[in-house]
């Protein structure tokens, strides 16, 4: 179906799968219970997954399968983000033009970027698109603050034109729709305890979240992400037999890019408000972070880490002294007092240090990411009756 | 192993179909509330969004010591501070409309980005019926909108630009602090005694909303009583050194160097500029001299010694009822309650969330809702007393309080740790009082969500 083999298929129903329950997937624990902590289940949350996942899937593109590691990809999330803005002030509160220009501004800009960055391979070239990226990341938090808004970020307003919406009715300012349904929209629905909230914005990014990952499907399996698969493995050899390698680059970079401005023109879309740091270093760092951590070259690898970055970083980050104190209640009190001592530079503020820790074990012991753990329990789980294929049930990830 | 998958791909749809199974016979519960996040059950819950790192991560620190001590007081806890000189007695220590007080917290970074997913996943997540906090004006705009979007009340924290009940308005938001022009007007003449009127003045600012605001303020406050600006320069928020920022200004034919800046950009320019012996230069003629426009107590204690002698506006400080009398009462009883639980006074960052949080409770106790437009409403135009700034009035047209402003100086001789502002002068309100029309803007009108 739809050009497919079976096993992408499945990936693809898979994904599916998840992003169409996510909201009752992410919601396992019952409301007011302790562990009602750890729900993730909630609107903001889960559009950042969609829209991380975006951005991941088209990191992978690039780093996956060239090998070329970008260190510069929050600048195109960035720029997508401030032309999304800037189409929500200008022509239209409605999504749709926000999202489509906030690709074309990524694409055009990382067709510049790519130009130049692509003279050079490895080291060279992530350090050129560092150097970029912090470049954009200057320009926007001061010298083009009349386009930026600079460290106060760039927010829609009640006096913008929005000349194709007409005269304005409220007065509020009118908060971002896909014809009349608003972003934050939401139904909810209880059962028992459980409360499960359906978000609009939130499928919204959820279908652009599973239409990218099948283009990235189609691309993996094409013959152009065949000659970057053949780059990633040598590309002199390919150069020697008179393969210009270039334009598949540049191609590939600019498609990865405009995935980046994608997932910011959602991000403005879900909340507009674009900010210069979301361009900064540390954010092009994460997205990295995400694809080694899920695993690089795999398709459903991106998305996984995504999801497991956020999730660290918006559920750990919120567990404060007094919510740790309230689990350790039940010990006597030095002993109690000893496990938040121990627990609490892992929580809270300190989420970066559990996220390290973490990467640093799946880095030493799943060089193929989260997918290569999934896949050695699998083969533990299937092959203990039958030993023999331990070796051809593992299909090695494109590292 | 292909037997495997098949089995899984079989769970999935099952699951599928037993989550559509049911999803049927169940009414969606949309718009089942009057307003966003009506608070169900014994407890409201507020949400305390505060920087905790970043260059406002002390004054964040400080912020979330006031707001739990507030919330102790609220239910009835601790000896009532404030609760007990507030000219209004709506509130009686049983929480909130007889709901228990409940919080959360989240880090702001002092980034609009990361500060508005915070405060987004407190309303979406934790139910938060009203968002505070913040040490940062670039903060409170992107969180006040937020708030204005999502049909929540928002109580600024420490934010000082102009912007905030200015241009960048909303009808949902609250300002208890001072602001940038008000900081001008009560400076100017302070300034003018004390340095003369013919002074060049070199502007160093934070490159964000509060730093343009408050240069633009203090340049027409001086510029008016004759000074001339030299020039102006705008520094990186999270900038950490100051040193090539500093260097040029002894050059530049200017004798006063006003920073524009707060919290650790302060303490590192002050820092610097001191190192670079400005304080001891002479220009033109005349000694050369230091301003910082909004002052606080955790800057003078992060720069030491260097304040010395700095003259600075600042919206409270905890000395302010003993030395100017009892028209400032309730300094002193917040004062004694928050030194007795922290062992330390309270900074004004501390003061203005300790206030804004028991002006947001007892408006609800005044309206008989959490709805946002009864405490809108209930707030609108409120004038009150005892809350330690002297009688002060919530502004209906733009939600500005107005109240005195102090103008204080480093002292020289502190006797300890944390007396380190001499009091200058009280600048009285309508001195600082400004039509709300002359920053542009509008408010909207009052939001409550679905």
């Amino acid at each position: 179906m739809f050009g497919l083999n079976a096993k992408d298929m499945r990936s693809l129903v898979f994904v599916a799968l998840l992003l169409v329950l996510a909201p009752i997937l992410l919601n396992p624990f019952p409301e007011g219970s302790p562990l009602a902590q750890f729900n993730a289940g909630y609107p903001d949350l889960m559009q950042r997954f969609a829209i991380f996942g975006i951005f991941a899937i088209g990191f992978n593109i690039l780093f996956g399968l060239t090998g070329y590691l970008s260190f510069g990809h929050a600048a195109f999330l960035g720029a997508g983000s401030y032309a999304g803005v800037w189409m929500l002030k200008l022509l239209t509160i409605n999504v749709i033009p926000a999202i489509i220009i906030s690709t074309l501004v990524a694409g055009v800009f990382a067709l510049l970027i790519g130009l130049v960055s692509l003279r050079r391979s490895g080291i060279y070239f992530s350090i050129l698109t560092l150097a970029f990226a912090q470049m954009a990341f200057a320009l926007a938090a001061s010298v083009l603050t009349p386009i930026t808004g600079g460290e106060t970020g760039l927010q829609t307003s009640l006096n913008d034109p929005r000349i194709l919406d007409g005269a304005r009715e409220s007065s509020n300012i009118p908060t971002p729709s896909l014809f009349g349904l608003e972003m934050g929209d939401s139904w909810q629905l209880r059962v028992g305890d459980w409360l499960w909230t359906f978000n609009a914005g939130y499928y919204i990014c959820a279908i652009v979240a599973l239409i990218g990952f099948y283009i990235a499907i189609r691309i993996f399996r094409s013959p152009f992400g065949l000659m970057l698969k053949a780059i990633k493995t040598n590309q002199n050899r390919l150069n020697y037999t008179g393969v210009s390698t270039r334009p598949y680059m540049l191609a590939c970079f600019v498609i990865s890019g405009m995935y980046a401005g994608l997932a910011g023109g959602l991000m403005v879309s879900m909340d507009p408000l674009a900010g210069a740091e979301r361009m900064q270093w540390t954010a092009s760092g994460e997205v990295v972070l995400m694809v080694i951590l899920g695993g690089a070259g795999t398709l459903i690898g991106p998305v996984l880490g995504a999801g497991f970055i956020k999730y660290c970083e918006n559920i750990f980050s919120k567990i404060n002294k007094s919510v740790l104190e309230g689990w350790f209640s039940v010990f006597p009190d030095g002993m109690a007092d000893f496990m938040v001592a121990i627990v609490y530079p892992f929580v809270g503020k300190g989420w970066h240090l559990t996220l390290g820790v973490l990467f640093m074990l799946v880095v030493i012991f799943l060089p193929g990411g989260l997918v290569q753990g999934g896949q050695k329990i699998g083969s533990w789980v299937t092959g203990r009756g039958r030993k023999k294929s331990a070796g051809a049930a593992t299909t090695t990830p494109a590292e | 192993m292909s037997g495997f998958k098949m089995n899984r791909r079989g769970l999935l749809k099952t699951s599928a179909a037993v989550g559509a199974g049911l999803a049927m016979p169940t009414i969606f519960t949309s718009a089942a509330r009057a307003y966003t996040n009506e608070p169900s059950g014994g407890s409201v819950t507020l949400g305390f969004n505060v920087p905790q790192s970043g260059p406002y991560a002390d004054e964040g620190a400080d912020e979330l010591r006031a707001y739990q001590l507030a919330v102790e007081h609220l239910n009835g806890g601790g000896d009532g501070g404030m609760m007990n000189t507030f000219s209004s007695k709506a509130l009686k220590g049983s929480g909130i409309l007889g709901k228990k007080v409940e919080f959360v917290t989240g880090d702001t970074q002092t980034k609009p980005d990361a500060a508005r997913a915070s405060a987004r996943s407190m309303i979406e997540k934790d139910g938060a019926v009203m968002i505070t906090g913040g040490s940062s004006s670039g903060v409170a705009v992107a969180v006040q909108a937020l708030c204005q979007e999502a049909g929540v009340i928002f109580m600024a924290g420490l934010t000082h630009s102009n912007d905030t009940t200015g241009k960048d308005k909303k009808a949902n938001g609250f300002r208890h602090f001072f602001n940038s022009y008000m900081s001008g007007a009560a400076l100017a003449p302070i300034l003018a005694d004390n340095y003369g009127t013919d002074r060049k003045a070199y502007h160093l600012t934070a490159d964000y909303n509060w730093g343009y605001t408050t240069e633009e303020a203090v340049r027409n406050s001086t510029e008016a009583m004759g000074w001339e600006t030299v020039a102006a320069v705008k520094t990186p928020l999270a900038q950490t050194d100051f040193s090539s920022y500093v260097a040029p200004v002894l050059n530049s034919g200017a004798d006063v160097l006003v920073l524009n800046h707060y919290g650790g950009n302060m303490v590192n320019s002050l820092t610097s500029a001191v190192q670079f012996g400005l304080r001891a230069a002479e220009a033109n003629g005349k000694q050369f001299q230091i301003v910082v426009p909004l002052y606080s107590r955790l800057m003078a204690q992060g720069a030491g010694r260097n304040v010395a002698g700095i003259f600075g506006s600042t919206n409270w400080h905890w000395s302010l009822e003993n030395v100017a009398g009892d028209r400032y009462a309730g300094t002193n009883a917040f004062v004694q309650s928050f030194g007795e639980k922290y062992g330390f006074p309270p900074s004004q960052a501390a003061h203005t969330v300790y206030c804004q949080t028991l002006l947001y409770a007892d408006a609800c106790e005044r309206a008989g809702t959490f709805n946002p437009c009864g405490v809108v409403e209930a707030l609108e135009g409120f004038e009150f007393d005892g809350l330690g700034n002297g009688p002060t009035l919530y502004r209906a047209e733009d939600h500005q309080c107005f109240k005195d402003v102090l103008v204080v100086k480093g002292k020289e001789n502190p006797e300890s740790d944390f007396d380190l502002l001499e009091i200058v002068d009280v600048t009285p309100t309508e001195q600082v009082t400004y039509d709300a029309s002359i920053f542009g803007g509008e408010l909207g009108s009052c939001n409550a969500g679905t």
